[in-house]
């Protein structure tokens, strides 16, 4: 497919979660070239780490499988990870990027056959899994990764596990000696779709997420659901891996609040009540409570909310919990404050409590050259700025509205790149 | 294609060479297929690839290589001038089953005959490329949404076409007062500047705006439509974007909202103009108006009228409140709610009307009286309040998606326009197989709004784009929004979902990419998603046809018509290339270059079949690419075996399984059968919407042919199968393979 409107120079999209993949394969698919970076070893970004999709509770892995495929027949998309934006010059129409690149300590020419994860001792914090549990030193992301190589944690550099892993390699894919680079790239158009971060649960102090280690955070949550996570999709409370009876999730964690974040998060809710599912489906005797300030549920999504709602074993507790503090005794957590609705006082014991924490434009976390103009008081890049943003980076959004956002700007890319 | 050359690589890497007998596997193709393989222990490296481009520059058009899953590594396994078929022998080999088994390495063995015998069938694919095709772009609706459209699509290069049924453009926001906050700090009512955007596509010679104007018939398909319009012009376009926007839900129906009942209980609509028109006064004696309720979910989430959240009409209400303390600072607003749904950074807009006094009762209305009190269940207190004293009561009524055209009288479908396809939920009658004449389609009655159909689509499966539940288009709603069940045809703004306004400038420019795409892969005679790029596309020969119809009807994307004959006619553009009309045709006649009834067979039969007195049985899974291939891949790569009596076939979608593939499975000695799809029904997971849902319904008709055949009908089996099954898989196949050998082997072995 060759015509007029692929004279455009390249579109650089930095993330490679849903809204980057996206905005990608659409401009590649109307014959613009595009670079695809993401920052860690795989794509797919924050949603290769969920379990579910509401409302529909289908696997996210399905619709990145789709777009994956996309990618690998297409010609047009250059795909770096481990790389990052080190800086920008330029504006619409003619960028000089600067890429940085982290060691992965394996080449592209890996084949993914694992014999360097066996010939590996140590282990190090799942990534994949939120830190919940371990991985060998040099493993595969996990088993959708996409591309499909294995990487190297640093720590073994120079130790002599690191030598076994390099000898380990039949085909010579494994080199140690990989360190940080960068590279520049001309481009007519800058597509931010850097994402979000789970808002510190340990901000909260009042919900003592430090401390009591049965009071978990959604993200951990979609983890422990999921076949693939750290107990192999078994819901259970971290202090003793037993199945949980009881479980409070407590919505707006930190978002709606001007002391943390002041917008709401809008994904929350139905994440929620998609949790709620997941502890009804795997345990047929369980009492699930949501602690709300107003469930929203937008469009079509109201039907998931109704869904749960006829669930007898699903209580909605218009509150928002005041704090929550350590059991008695054999783990669990007790959620204190007042019913908004009956003004009464409640301290109620879970054995599990989840804490439906908001999301946080990525570029908080500052490896992101600053492009002031264009970000909102939050750090979200705001979608009508000079800047082209997609998803999560333009706003809280779901699955959904980020793809519909990552697609516009695919166009707006276009739009920019083209001569 | 010039005269087929073939040659064949295998890998012995990644432990292959270790695990099974490569000499065996090389004898398998210089015996039984007269190739002569060559080996390489890293095929995937440089000298590797570099091996087979050297017989690729030497003549070499097809390339068969017998690796690693061909979900990996296609990128290096690609050549410009020959065609790839890939032979796994790793993640459904040597990492699901023993190293150095004897069943292993027939498995391996069959994995070669499979590949190396279809190959001689598979051609590479020559796209469908004939006449002329359009580069522009109806848009169908001129209000906020299509107006963006256009003016997107102009700005790349596009002719538009743009069409509004009424005599100006702009739709609501033409009547609207401020607009919802849409940039930073998103706290206050914004200015409304549709005059700005109005005069961006009034100026554009690229664009040709016909107001007035309906669309009365659209035939052809993407990259040559034909849009009939109501001046009786005939426009010729290649991709059409639907901007119809919404229609406020009918208040006549809020009686119990007390509507009617007093002119001042008016709709959210209705106040806008009001606000739009300067300081709001009374309807009913002219006052000032001091004191204003405005009750949410007026008709939206609830069963008895919308059952979804209509998502702007609370943001809506704050922002009328605001405009109204902002006339009048003394004015009193009363916002009744049950949720506040204020999402994202709208939650800005709720902080100020707070700030700004407004008053926020949690509870249901039970009744508005004819004196605008209004009795509301409180829920923070607990009992019935009487709100008394209002000047107006203000209904947030929900937004009903313009899916059909109020304005026009719904057609009636004709015999020859079946609907068939509308409804997602309910499978699709298939009359018996094996050639015997079809059951009459039952006409059944869609839940479309009403009105007429807004394109009336020239098309067997009828005239109206498919609608999910509540009227909105149907589509991959989560990861592939934009994909409509007919192809070039996208829908965009609140006829999508309930959306505002910035939202909908964002989709009406997600929309132009997609219509952008549609009308360039059209004349390269590509497919669009999810097969973007594949060139081959459905060839019927006529002379076997019986005109049974199956193929026109079960198509999930409509894209067979029937000519006058009665013959189908395949309108390659719309084609998705799922397969479904390959699957649903009894006397296989359709096919692709690359993809056909005789391909998969041809497959099938190629394993090597032990006899009963061997002990081991062989069970065929025909899994389908998208989500079972993958999954078996995961189990794989987590090293859970499963069985070494089953075969896997690999089929683009369990639709394209014809029933002839089974019967033909079992007649050369296959123990069982088993198919793994996706998720069917209302929320289904098919990337071709119904595919699944098809090849069960043509399954359960297979009893007959099992009965006919003396075999237990326990033989053939449909599984459920998410990608994320990795973990489950090999039990769901190894259970399988159980009953199977519980129920015995297949008596036709060695006939």
């Amino acid at each position: 497919m060759t015509d007029k409107t692929s004279r455009s120079r390249t579109i650089l999209v930095v993330g490679g979660g849903i809204s980057g993949i996206t905005a990608a394969v659409e401009a590649a698919e109307a014959g613009h070239d595009v670079v695809l970076i993401e920052k860690t070893p795989t794509l797919g970004g924050r949603v290769a780490r969920m379990n579910r999709y509401f409302p529909k509770l289908c696997h996210p892995t399905c619709g990145l499988e789709i777009n994956y495929q996309r990618i690998k027949k297409s010609s047009r998309i250059k795909v770096f990870t481990m790389s990052s934006v080190a800086a920008v010059k330029g504006g619409p129409g003619g960028y000089t990027v600067t890429v940085k690149t982290q060691p992965r300590y394996v080449k592209p020419s890996c084949t993914a056959c694992g014999d360097c994860a066996a010939a590996a001792t140590s282990e190090v914090a799942n990534h994949h899994n939120y830190g919940m549990d371990k991985v060998k030193s040099a493993h595969l992301p996990h088993t959708m990764a996409f591309p499909m190589r294995y990487v190297i944690d640093g720590s073994v550099v120079g130790t002599p596990e690191g030598a076994a892993i390099q000898a380990a390699c039949k085909i010579g894919a494994v080199d140690l000696d990989e360190k940080e680079s960068s590279f520049e790239l001309e481009v007519g158009a800058v597509v931010w779709a850097t994402g979000w971060r789970p808002y510190p649960a340990s901000n909260l102090t009042m919900y003592r997420y430090d401390d009591l280690p049965d009071v978990i955070t959604n993200v951990e949550m979609e983890r422990l659901a999921s076949p693939d996570g750290p107990t192999g999709g078994k819901i259970v409370r971290p202090s003793d891996h037993a199945a949980p009876k009881t479980v409070a999730l407590i919505q707006c964690a930190g978002s709606r609040d001007l002391n943390h974040l002041p917008y709401c998060s809008r994904v929350c809710c139905l994440a929620s009540l998609k949790h709620a599912a997941y502890v009804r489906e795997q345990m047929a005797d369980a009492q699930v409570d949501i602690y709300y300030i107003d469930l929203r549920a937008h469009d079509k999504l109201e039907s998931f909310v109704q869904r749960l709602k006829r669930d007898p074993q699903v209580g909605f507790v218009k509150s928002k919990p005041a704090r929550i503090e350590p059991s008695g005794a054999g783990g669990g957590a007790v959620v204190c404050g007042e019913n908004t609705l009956t003004r009464e006082v409640y301290a109620k014991n879970y054995d599990l409590v989840v804490l439906a924490t908001g999301m946080q434009p990525s570029v908080i976390e500052g490896d992101m050259p600053a492009m002031d103009k264009d970000l909102d008081a939050y750090g979200f890049i705001f979608p009508e700025g000079e800047a082209i943003s997609a998803g999560v980076a333009s706003g809280p959004l779901d699955v959904s509205m980020s793809v519909q956002s990552a697609t516009a700007a695919a166009l707006k890319a276009i739009r920019v790149a083209s001569v | 294609m010039s005269e087929r050359k073939t040659g064949v690589y295998l890998c012995s890497g990644c432990g292959i060479g270790e695990a099974v007998n490569m000499a065996a596997l090389e004898a398998v193709a210089k015996s039984e297929f007269k190739l002569e393989p060559k080996c390489h222990a890293l095929l995937c490296g440089d000298e590797g690839v570099g091996l087979i481009r050297a017989d690729v520059e030497g003549g070499v058009n097809q390339v068969v290589v017998g690796a690693c899953s061909s979900r990996v590594m296609a990128d290096r396994f690609a050549f410009n001038t020959a065609m790839t078929i890939r032979a796994d022998l790793r993640e459904k080999v040597i990492w699901s089953h023993p190293a150095g088994d004897e069943d292993t390495q027939m498995l391996a063995e069959d994995h070669i005959r499979m590949a190396l015998s279809h190959a001689p069938k598979v051609k590479q694919a020559e796209p469908w490329v004939e006449g002329n095709y359009s580069q522009r772009i109806c848009v169908l609706g001129a209000g906020v949404t299509g107006l963006s459209a256009a003016k997107e699509a102009a700005a790349l290069g596009h002719d538009v076409l743009l069409v509004e049924r009424s005599s100006e453009l702009g739709g609501h926001a033409r009547l609207g007062s401020k607009r919802l906050p849409h940039k930073p700090p998103y706290d206050a009512p914004a200015e409304n500047d549709l005059a700005d955007l109005i005069k961006a596509v009034e100026g554009n010679s690229k664009i040709t705006v016909k107001t007035n104007t309906t669309v009365t018939k659209t035939a052809g398909m993407p990259g040559k439509f034909a849009v009939t319009l109501s001046c009786g012009a005939v426009e010729d376009v290649g991709a059409i974007i639907i901007a119809t926007g919404y229609r406020p839900y009918d208040p006549s129906k809020l009686g119990h909202l007390g509507y009617g009942a007093s002119p001042d209980v008016v709709t959210n609509t209705q106040f806008e103009e009001m606000l739009k028109a300067g300081k709001p006064s009374r309807k009913s004696n002219g006052a000032a108006v001091k004191s204003v309720a405005f009750i949410q979910c007026a008709g939206s989430r609830d069963p008895n009228h919308l059952n979804y959240c209509s998502s702007v009409c609370c943001a809506t209400s704050l922002k009328q409140a605001l405009e109204v303390i902002h006339a009048d600072p003394t004015a009193n607003c009363y916002v009744v709610y049950s949720e506040m749904r204020t999402p994202g950074v709208a939650e800005e807009l709720y902080r100020t009307a707070q700030k700004a006094g407004v008053i926020f009762i949690k509870g249901a209305v039970k009744a508005v009286d004819g004196d605008l009190t209004v009795h509301v269940a409180d829920e923070l207190i607990g009992e019935n309040v009487p709100l008394k004293g209002l000047d107006m009561v203000v209904l947030a009524t929900g937004m009903v998606p313009n899916s059909t055209n109020p304005d026009a009288a719904a057609q009636e479908y004709g015999q020859e326009q079946l609907n068939a396809d509308i409804d997602p939920e309910a499978p699709i009658k298939v009359a018996g197989y094996c050639g015997e004449a079809p059951a009459t389609v039952e006409k059944r009655v869609q839940a479309q709004p009403p009105g007429g159909s807004l394109l009336n689509l020239q098309y067997r499966q009828g005239p109206h784009l498919p609608v999910l539940h509540d009227g909105f288009a149907d589509s991959h709603y989560i990861c592939f929004p934009y994909e409509t069940r007919r192809t070039g045809i996208y829908t965009c703004g609140p006829v999508r979902r309930p959306m505002d306004w910035a939202e909908a400038v964002e989709d009406s420019q997600g929309a132009v990419m997609k219509a952008i795409q549609a009308v360039r892969s059209a004349s390269a005679g590509a497919a669009l998603h999810p097969r973007v790029g594949d060139l081959s596309f459905p060839k019927v020969n006529l002379n076997q046809c019986t005109k049974c119809r199956r193929c026109t009807v079960e198509c999930p994307f409509g894209a067979i018509d029937e000519d006058e004959k009665e013959y189908p006619q395949f309108n390659a553009t719309r084609c998705r290339r799922c397969g479904t009309c390959m699957g649903a045709c009894p006397v296989r006649t359709i096919s692709f270059d690359n993809y056909s009834v005789e391909m998969l067979t041809t497959q099938i039969k190629a394993v090597k079949i032990p006899d009963e007195f061997s002990g081991k049985p062989r069970i065929l899974i025909i899994a389908c690419e998208n989500d079972a291939i993958p999954a078996l891949d995961m189990a794989a790569i987590k090293r859970h075996g499963w069985s070494a009596h089953v075969r896997i076939l690999s089929v683009r979608c369990l639709g394209s399984v014809s029933l002839l593939c089974i019967s033909d499975a079992l007649s050369v000695g296959y123990d069982g059968v088993m198919l793994m799809g996706c998720k069917p029904g209302d929320d289904y997971q098919c990337h071709f919407v119904k595919g699944s849902a098809m090849a069960a319904e043509r399954l359960s008709k297979i009893g007959e042919t099992l009965k006919s055949m003396m075999l237990e009908p326990e033989r053939v089996a449909q599984v459920e199968v998410s990608i994320a099954d990795g973990e489950r898989i090999a039990g769901v196949i190894n259970t399988f393979v159980d009953q199977i050998t519980a129920i015995g082997f297949n008596p036709f072995k060695g006939f």
